[in-house]
């Protein structure tokens, strides 16, 4: 709803934002591609532990049950992952592939900083917040 | 089914997911979790888990392909992140209080406009808006790499957009999908921000939406590392092969096929979630 329609003509000819924000865009996409190989192939490395001693298992995911608290918290995750557990492994891949967009989201508040941006810093801080209540603040870090 | 068979389908599933999802343009999530609950008869709150973190991967690894081509905008996804993200996490929470037959209908609904969505022809870009005091004021409007040199684009209506993707991103965090519909809505329609800046940026959005709830999931006991391994492995292995066969495949005949599958699949969420078999 905007308040007030100003008649058309042509668009200012200075508006550089997305080609002055394309160095920190190709930086970002990098980050989160790599973030994403390094998960996988923690989460690979996991599969491998994991299929060699339960491939024979049966699977049934029928009835929810919940995880146990080593697969649900940063610490219990951790410590299975110092037992040498496949699926230990395999969730601290996905904790890094949930840190990868949080790590993305950081970086862009170097990158607007540094483009002398104080609004887009704020923007980038509460998302940021967001991101870091819902890893901490849901029981998680416990 | 013993853990290696049903790893080994699970995998095959979510890669011909992934790389549908990818070559249409659709998205893999969506269809995802009514898989897993119908034919695996996974409980759709593993399935949702398993789902929400493939979106992070897929959206994470398309990015940088994504940012060479320079269409997407950074502020209107850094401004937009706040709403989503906001949802994501409201719909996170309601996702561990509303019964699992609930959660079915709301899915079968989505699919169902998915699929309508899916079917009918994107409008015409406009150009030459004039600017909005709003977006001005928040630096959204830029220009983007065009066949006839750079095009310049004026956002509109920021608060209804603003809305939307609040929207969009609970039902992210709800349903454990990218909801690619609702942002076509938001932004496409309500902000006219062009198509191809607006897919590019969404793209970006979605795995930060995503993250915002995937830590609630995480922490609620959601995500089994059993089932969001093949899940994730596969989807991104289908998507990034998508994206590399995109550039000239013919997709219009593949896009029919998959949104008749969407529609099917929709129905029967609907049909679960209603007679209470899920």
């Amino acid at each position: 709803m905007p308040a007030l329609r100003v008649p058309a003509r042509p668009p200012e000819p200075f508006q550089p934002q997305p080609w002055r924000d394309r160095r920190l865009e190709l930086i970002l996409g990098n980050l989160l591609r790599t973030g994403v190989l390094l998960s996988a192939a923690v989460v690979l490395a996991g599969a491998g532990i994991y299929l060699a001693r339960h491939a024979h298992e049966p699977a049934n995911y029928r009835v929810f049950r919940g995880e146990p608290t080593d697969f649900r918290t940063i610490p219990g995750v951790v410590n299975s992952v110092m037992h040498g557990r496949g699926r230990g492994l395999i969730q601290l891949g996905l904790l890094l592939l949930i840190a990868t967009p949080i790590a993305r989201v950081s970086f862009s508040v170097v990158g607007f900083a540094f483009e002398r941006d104080r609004m887009y810093v704020i923007f980038t801080l509460i998302v940021l917040a967001i991101l870091l209540f819902s890893l901490l603040g849901s029981g998680m870090g416990a | 089914m013993t853990v290696l068979g049903f790893t080994a389908v699970v995998a095959i599933v979510s890669f011909a997911a992934g790389l549908l999802g990818s070559l249409t343009g659709l998205g893999g999530g969506v269809v995802l979790v009514p898989l897993l609950t119908i034919l695996f008869h996974v409980d759709i709150r593993y399935a949702i888990g398993a789902s929400l973190v493939s979106v992070i991967a897929t959206s994470s690894g398309a990015a940088a392909a994504y940012v060479k081509e320079g269409f997407s905008n950074i502020r209107i996804g850094m401004f937009l992140e706040i709403a989503t993200t906001f949802g994501a996490l409201l719909g996170a929470f309601l996702a561990t209080r509303i019964p699992t037959s609930a959660l079915a209908v709301i899915f079968g609904g989505v699919l169902l406009y998915s699929a309508y969505l899916s079917r009918k022809p994107r409008p015409l870009d406009q150009r030459n808006l004039p600017p909005d005091p709003l977006a001005t004021k928040l630096r959204l409007n830029g220009s983007f790499p065009d066949i006839d040199g750079k095009r310049d684009y004026n956002v509109q209506h920021v608060p209804t957009g603003f809305s939307l993707m609040f929207g969009a991103g609970a039902l992210s965090g709800l349903l454990g999908i990218g909801s690619g519909a609702v942002k076509v809505l938001a932004m496409d329609q309500a902000m006219r921000i062009p198509f191809k800046v607006s897919t590019t940026t969404s793209n970006f959005m979605i795995g930060v939406t995503a993250a915002a709830s995937a830590g609630v999931y995480l922490s609620r006991g959601y995500v089994d590392p059993g089932l969001a391994m093949p899940v994730m492995l596969g989807v991104l292995g289908g998507s990034l092969v998508g994206t590399r066969i995109l550039v000239k495949a013919e997709t219009k005949s593949l896009r029919l096929v998959f949104s008749v599958v969407i529609l099917v699949l929709g129905l029967q969420m609907l049909y679960k979630g209603l007679w209470g078999k899920i």
